[in-house]
């Protein structure tokens, strides 16, 4: 629910956290503990494309650590960061149980498997460029 | 009930019932199983790994907090395995704990370091920074160092089950996990403390007692709370004459661990810089300090020159002074002066319910009671407001048995969460309101009913012709306010015939004299005798001791032994513990000025002394000694003390809240600091 509701809104708010606790029937200091322990719940607002990059141990050993400091160092952004366009944020991950294609990369709800710095980098330009277009 | 369960704990065959949890059981067999989550009566956590134990046949250690006990179960709780786990355990909670014991509150009584001395770890392989964050307020009762703490849940689980507030949480995950309050920054909750009580380490500190004292400083005085009529018994911690803290941490008394903010922090009226520390007398429009001798002299001989010319007393009596007490001074007005004036403040009508029983036996419900009763009818009163500890009671008798709770109340209360069915119905309502309910209570297997000041005389009996109409077991409690409301009426602290009663010597305006014990009947009203001698004892400069020719400082409940009985009629010892310079019990007072004035009462006024004579001559106070001298609560059983006639004073409830506590709260630092007070009714 919570994560349905950051998608519509952005972000998670207070509104938002009293909105799911009277729609739920629970205090609203109930919801805000399920938002404390979840990571892919954020109180700040993301960029419209969120780059996770996991760097557990598959996707270390495979090149998730570079990645991570590749990305960051191209939108020019820390730890969940965002861009000032408002287009991409960053945020390093722990592992999305892609093991077995690692280096793995999310972005929003895409997986993108077997990732290298410059497919990242296509990925971040189609993106822009689909965005231009618009 | 089902057959026991037989199952070996270390080597011992034992017997448990069945779905007992391993910790439980070898605690009914004396062994100790360590934990830190696991609390009786709050649900089961799992959280700390301290209570790991073998089964034979289980792959792994299990949780003997959570895990019931089996036939032919074999545990062992002190095998190799188990000492290394809980040695790994305690060097795993200590990886980030601060260990600044030599200046935590809780060092010497912390739970951690008991552990850590008995199943310890001496040393740890934890060589990486520790995690630290700030110490937080939350309140100017609670405040929160979150290193260390170690998340045991105990304080969310009481908060939210005990109190059925739920103020408190627990926020992020894995090393920056910690507890957090519902308002962000701060905390909006009955600031009861229970929390930082039952916390097993120095995590959650209280704003009266942080960094003031050791825990080994102090001598512990079990004494009866002071403040509203639920009895709770509260231990002080006193050292040098002053109260630093209150708990109940013994699980004494009818409370349990139980207390609410005034048992646990609204003690620090008994050190007001505004007590009364000398007797005062009128001189002009101004007040001198005088001495004891010549205060008693004074009265007494005032006393003695009106009685001797047949002059008029009105005297009034306390809610907040002991059975003694108000013994002693009815004894004193009745006998010694031969006035039949003399009456106290009524906050319920337990004559008219004790009337309409007519000396039935076992129908006064008490504290222990509320806990098993299979139903409850609360009328006119926001319980957790006004009576904290009844509405505990019910609460942990709705969680753990399932009672089914009826509330008929003018506004949101509480109890409406957890009710079984909850109708609203303004005072004069609530019998037409109960015709409603009819059908469901009379399905109920038995009935407890409290009652609030709404129901007064002819209401109150036909409470109880509906509630007899019901063909089931009723039990009642008829709710005062204070914390001796109930003995003052029981001890007849009310006019002969013919007599006036309390707001009656208020409005007289023919009194020679007015001798007002610990009340102060004066808060928003002129004394009609204008030119009355107007004697006063009390802690404070109230609005009727300044109208005094003669103010006598007395001494607070906290610094005085005796009996009070509480809003169910269980009679319980005070213990004085705190000290003043200056103030006298009300007691020796009383039988001070009748000395001054040669009167033979018969009887010496000392507490002891007095209350044998209570044992023998009040209805219903022939109390077992045993179990009063050792600290318990003895019901005194219902009988008929006043006519009715006397009982026609007019009733009201002060309406106090968790935050109020008439003059008392007034002089409460700690009541008057919480943003919460001074609170309202009916809020919900």
């Amino acid at each position: 629910m919570l994560l349905y509701a950051q998608d519509e809104v952005g972000q998670v708010t207070e509104e938002l956290i009293a909105e799911v606790a009277s729609r739920c029937g629970v205090t609203p200091l109930q919801v805000d503990e399920v938002v404390g322990y979840y990571t892919m719940l954020h109180r700040k607002p993301l960029g419209k494309f969120h780059i996770q990059v996991c760097t557990n141990i598959a996707c270390m050993i495979t090149g998730g650590q570079e990645l991570y400091e590749h990305v960051c160092k191209k939108l020019g952004v820390g730890n969940r960061g965002i861009t000032e366009d408002g287009l991409f944020s960053v945020e390093e991950v722990e592992c999305m149980g892609s093991c077995s294609w690692a280096p793995a990369v999310q972005v929003n709800y895409d997986f993108h498997h077997y990732m290298t710095p410059e497919k990242l980098d296509a990925l971040i330009d189609a993106i822009r460029q689909t965005r231009k277009a618009q | 009930m089902a057959d026991l369960v037989t199952l070996t704990i270390d080597g011992r065959t034992v017997k448990a019932a069945p779905g007992t949890l391993v910790i439980d059981a070898a605690k009914q067999n004396g062994i100790e199983i360590p934990s830190f989550c696991y609390y009786e009566g709050l649900s089961l956590q799992a959280a700390c790994r301290m209570c790991l134990v073998e089964i034979e046949k289980a792959p792994k250690l299990m949780v003997g907090c959570t895990t019931p006990v089996a036939e032919g179960m074999v545990v062992r709780t002190d095998s190799p395995a188990v000492r290394t786990a809980r040695k790994m355990t305690l060097e795993f909670l200590l990886t980030n704990h601060p260990l600044d014991c030599p200046v935590c509150d809780k060092g010497g009584e912390c739970e951690l370091q008991d552990m850590v001395f008995r199943y310890g770890a001496g040393e740890s392989r934890f060589a990486e920074m520790k995690h630290h964050v700030d110490e937080k307020q939350w309140s100017p009762v609670v405040f929160y160092d979150g290193p260390r703490c170690i998340l045991c849940y105990r304080c969310v689980r009481v908060c939210n089950e005990g109190m059925g507030v739920g103020a408190l949480g627990i926020t992020n995950r894995g090393v920056t996990a910690e507890i957090a309050p519902n308002k962000g920054d701060h905390l909006e909750c009955d600031e009861c403390g229970a929390c930082i009580d039952i916390c097993p380490v120095g995590a959650l500190t209280s704003g009266t007692y942080r960094y003031k004292t050791r825990p080994w400083e102090m001598e512990y005085d079990a004494t009866i709370c002071g403040h509203c009529s639920n009895g709770c018994k509260t231990t002080l911690g006193v050292r040098n004459g002053q109260i630093i803290r209150a708990n109940n941490r013994d699980k004494s008394g009818v409370n349990g661990e139980f207390l609410c903010i005034k048992g646990r922090y609204g003690f620090d009226f008994v050190h007001s810089e505004e007590r009364l520390q000398s007797p005062l007398k009128r001189v002009g429009d101004k007040f001198e300090e005088i001495s004891w001798a010549e205060a008693l002299a004074t009265v007494a001989g005032k006393f003695k020159a009106i009685k001797e010319r047949g002059g008029k007393f009105g005297v009034i009596g306390s809610n907040q002074t002991t059975n003694e007490e108000n013994f002693y001074l009815r004894k004193f007005v009745r006998e010694g002066l031969g006035a039949p004036n003399i009456d106290h403040r009524r906050t319920g009508d337990v004559g008219a319910l004790l009337q309409a029983l007519g000396g039935k036996q076992g129908a006064l419900a008490t504290v222990g009671d509320l806990y098993l009763t299979k139903a409850a009818l609360v009328i006119g009163s926001d319980l957790s407001q006004q009576h904290p500890l009844l509405a505990y009671q019910l609460r942990a008798n709705k969680r753990h048995h399932n009672a089914h709770l009826y509330v008929v109340a003018p506004g949101a209360v509480r109890e409406d969460q957890y009710a079984f069915k909850s109708v609203r119905a303004a005072a004069g309502g609530e019998l037409a309101a109960l015709e409603g309910l009819r059908d469901s209570l009379k399905a109920e297997a038995d009935l407890t009913i409290l009652f609030g000041d709404s129901l007064q005389g002819e209401a109150v009996g036909k409470l109880v012709a509906f509630a007899d109409s019901l063909g089931i077991p009723v039990k009642y409690v008829p709710l005062v306010d204070y914390s001796n409301s109930r003995g003052a009426f029981d001890m007849g602290v009310g006019p002969a015939e013919g007599g006036l009663d309390y707001n009656g010597i208020v409005s007289a305006t023919d009194l020679d004299a007015v001798w007002v014990v610990g009340e102060n009947p004066l808060k928003d009203k002129a004394l009609g005798s204008t030119g009355a001698f107007v004697v006063v004892q009390d802690l404070f400069l109230t609005e009727t001791a300044k109208r005094a020719d003669i103010v006598l400082p007395s001494a607070s409940a906290y610094e005085k032994n005796g009996t009070v009985t509480s809003v169910t009629g269980e009679v319980q010892k005070l213990k004085s513990g705190a000290k003043v310079m200056g103030a006298k019990p009300d007691l020796e007072i009383i039988g001070l000025i009748g000395k001054e004035m040669g009167l033979n009462l018969g009887l010496i006024w000392k507490s002891d002394k007095v209350f044998e004579e209570i044992r023998k001559t009040v209805k219903g106070y022939d109390l077992p000694l045993p179990i009063l001298t050792t600290g318990g609560a003895a019901q005194a059983s219902a009988a008929e003390v006043m006519s009715s006639e006397q009982r026609a004073a007019s009733i009201q409830s002060s309406r106090d809240t968790l935050f109020t506590s008439g003059t008392l709260g007034r002089y409460s630092k700690m009541l008057q600091s919480v943003m919460e007070s001074p609170g309202g009714l009916y809020r919900g």
